[in-house]
């Protein structure tokens, strides 16, 4: 693991923010750090960064103990961002880079391959309150990795991007993946949770409530759903249909039918095959997992209760 | 190079590249310069000599106006109503109409002018026919001029400091005062000015909400100090530019009208020798300089005292002030700047901070008739309000042992509300949209980091 926290606690004087939350982060990984708004993952992600410290638990990075010379090879991207507006682009570059440990030298070198990298080579000279908050963007996920770190912390990334950018974005975090960083990634855009991340946390209410790995969750929350390809008479179908099944959802494609059927459990989805194949034919079957967004909402409702 | 050093360097760069910033660096010499050049500038300007024609009933004053280059006068015709019309016709600048009087000794006489005559006209003739009349009286009690002379006497003190080694050394309260309080003046308005700089900075940051990004870098205590000590060298470098610009100003126009300067400098030891000893009366200061010894004992006194002023005492303890005030300032404009969200906000906590800076500077009128009272000495003790006050006080001599314990506690109060400061900087950075009241700041200080 590159990155793990152990039962951390976080009281303020009104409310708990963490309590015992609990995460591992594998090494060159994308980990998704879900939870709705107020959970507690803003004080997990400071208390990462030594913003601010738990009151209970322990950290550890590269399986020793987080140090505070650390954050040299953490990058945190926060939700709230912004940058100085009167300063010039370059040269808040260079200083925010320069307080990630860089030297001007290296600060100015690496940079200038990132702003040609971004097409933004034009900008240096400008101040940044001549910047479209796109722009402003742009830089501050240039100043967030410039350090190369072993760990990149976004929160919310995508938003303020237009989809074009959303893409250049989403294929940079996987290039930075390869190159051997650990991701952890806030957010509540769930369609992109399910396209970059290996491994996801759901926080509520202070408390982890799933964690693991992204095939595996899906596996878990399955309900036995399939969408079926067939050619035939619906309502016939529909009146033989045996107890153990259920029609979600009645299509119609292309000429032939699009059937979401549950299948109730003890039976296996050969059933399913079997009852259909009888007096139809059959194009096609798949399984229907469940979206990320279905299981958050499950996940956080059951909890929540 | 380490963080706090790269902070201070960005405080400090970004501030003095600002335009307002070298705007202000040559505005400020240019005015204070020009309080200092403009009056000796103008009074090299010969102006067109006032006439003013006298129409003198009494026959008495007549000859003795005597006039200057500025000032002539000249004899009316002798009715009233004609010298009234003459007054437009011929240009003049006042009708001086002397009436017989009524009584033996004449005493009144009436200013006729297009515009309202100036004060310096009106004194002139005042006092040359008080003289006048003076002399006559005394002639009528059989006086003789030469002895009421003899009899007068000026009575002047020099105060002399006597240390406890029984070291004599001449001062003068005025200018013990005039150097106090202009350096607490000083001392205040940098407190304000720059004090203000580190809110907004702090505000300015919060509410770009750069500061997370800087804090995952850096400590907050880190970046509180380095945005303090970076506008600290901000207004140091400014006042000492504005130090250097307005001595060359001064130094380099002494230089070009010379000449002129020595004229004007006869003129300028009058006036500060009236302003030294304002109960005198105007005669009487006519008389001194033109009794050219005493003048030259009161210069000799002036330059005796301005030679007595212990410069270091003084110039060391104005920069241990003007700094450890700031800094103890500062740290709570800090804390103020992290606990709001706009400047709009700021109000409810700047006052516990403004309060003592203002009573300083209040109280320094009173303080500096008393420099050594119980009031003086237990506020030039107080860390929030010795900055000021102590620096209204050592122009005057104060115990040594007076300027180490205020000193050392101006350090205490300093570590200890930056203590408190950074306890509620660290917090409120990360606070927003909450209106934060002091109940809230009072939970802060007591936050685990």
């Amino acid at each position: 693991m590159l990155f793990e926290s152990k039962n951390i606690v976080k009281r303020y004087a009104a409310h708990t923010a963490l309590d015992g939350v609990s995460i591992a982060v594998p090494e060159q990984s994308i980990f998704g750090l879900l939870g709705p708004n107020g959970a507690g993952k803003t004080t997990l992600i400071r208390i990462i960064n030594q913003i601010i410290g738990p009151d209970e638990g322990e950290l550890f990075f590269e399986g020793r103990k987080l140090q505070p010379t650390d954050i040299y090879r953490i990058g945190y991207l926060p939700e709230e961002r912004g940058l100085y507006k009167k300063m010039k682009v370059g040269e808040q570059a260079i200083y925010l880079s320069q307080l990630k440990g860089l030297s001007r030298a290296d600060a100015i070198r690496e940079l200038k391959i990132w702003f040609e990298k971004f097409d933004i080579g034009d900008w240096w000279d400008k101040k940044v309150e001549e910047l479209s908050k796109g722009m402003q963007q742009k830089i501050q996920f240039i100043v967030t990795i410039i350090h190369k770190p072993k760990l990149l912390i976004f929160d919310e990334p995508f938003s303020g991007f237009d989809p074009i950018n959303v893409h250049l974005l989403k294929q940079e975090i996987l290039n930075l993946k390869n190159e051997g960083a650990s991701i952890i990634f806030s957010t509540h855009n769930m369609a992109s949770v399910e396209e970059i991340c290996d491994h996801i946390s759901l926080i509520n209410q202070s408390k982890t409530i799933l964690e693991g790995e992204v095939e595996s969750i899906k596996n878990r929350f399955k309900d036995n759903i399939y969408e079926v390809e067939w050619l035939g008479d619906k309502e016939k179908m529909k009146s033989n249909l045996p107890v153990f099944l259920n029609i979600l959802d009645q299509g119609h494609s292309n000429g032939s039918n699009k059937t979401k059927f549950q299948i109730e459990k003890g039976s296996k989805p050969n059933d399913l095959m079997k009852f259909l194949m009888k007096d139809y034919d059959v194009l096609g079957l798949k399984e229907i997992l469940p979206s990320m967004d279905e299981i958050f909402i499950q996940s956080v409702n059951a909890s929540s209760k | 190079m380490s963080k706090i050093s790269l902070i201070i360097q960005r405080e400090y760069l970004t501030r003095v590249k600002k335009r307002s910033f070298i705007l202000l660096t040559f505005l400020g010499p240019l005015l204070m310069a020009s309080i200092w050049i403009i009056p000796i500038y103008l009074s090299g300007f010969s102006e067109e000599a006032k006439v003013i024609s006298v129409l003198d009933e009494t026959g008495v004053f007549l000859d003795k106006f005597e006039g200057d280059e500025n000032l002539q006068f000249v004899e009316a015709v002798p009715q009233l109503k004609a010298a009234k019309e003459n007054l437009n016709k011929l240009d003049n600048y006042a009708l001086l109409y002397i009436p017989k009087p009524d009584l033996h000794v004449p005493n009144t006489a009436i200013l006729y002018s297009k515009n309202q005559a100036s004060l310096d006209v009106k004194n002139y003739i005042k006092g040359v026919m008080k003289k006048e009349i003076e002399a006559q009286k005394l002639a009528l009690h059989g006086i003789d001029p030469e002895t009421l002379l003899s009899i007068k006497t000026n009575v002047f003190i020099s105060s002399i400091k006597v240390d406890d080694s029984g070291n004599e050394e001449k001062n003068s309260t005025e200018i013990s005062m005039a150097v106090g309080m202009f350096s607490s003046i000083l001392i205040y308005f940098f407190i304000f000015l720059f004090g203000a700089q580190v809110m907004r900075g702090v505000i300015e940051e919060k509410t770009s909400r750069i500061i997370e990004v800087v804090i995952s870098s850096v400590k907050p205590f880190q970046l509180m100090m380095g945005k303090i000590l970076g506008i600290a060298l901000v207004g140091f470098t400014q006042f000492m530019l504005w130090v250097l610009l307005t001595s060359t100003l001064v130094f380099g126009f002494q230089y070009a009208y010379q000449d002129e300067l020595k004229a004007f400098q006869k003129g300028q030891i009058i006036e500060t020798s009236q302003g030294l000893f304002p109960d005198a009366p105007v005669e009487t200061i006519m008389d001194e300089t033109a009794d050219t010894q005493q003048q030259d004992e009161n210069i000799g006194f002036f330059i005796d005292a301005l030679l007595a002023i212990d410069y270091p005492v003084i110039l060391g303890a104005f920069l241990f002030y003007f700094l450890g005030g700031y800094l103890l300032y500062a740290a709570l404009f800090a804390a103020v700047g992290s606990a709001v969200d706009s400047e709009a906000d700021t109000h409810q906590f700047m006052m516990p901070i403004t309060i003592p800076l203002i009573l300083s500077i209040v109280m320094a009128q009173f303080i500096i008739t008393n420099p050594h009272g119980s009031v003086a000495f237990w506020m030039s003790m107080f860390p929030l309000t010795s900055p000021i006050i102590m620096m209204i006080r050592i122009p005057f001599g104060v115990p040594y042992w007076q300027i180490l314990t205020s000193g050392l506690l101006l350090i205490i109060g300093f570590i200890f509300t930056t203590w408190v400061a950074a306890k509620i900087y660290r917090t409120g950075i990360l606070m927003y949209g909450k209106k934060v009241n002091y109940r809230e700041l009072w939970k802060w200080l007591f936050y685990k980091t």
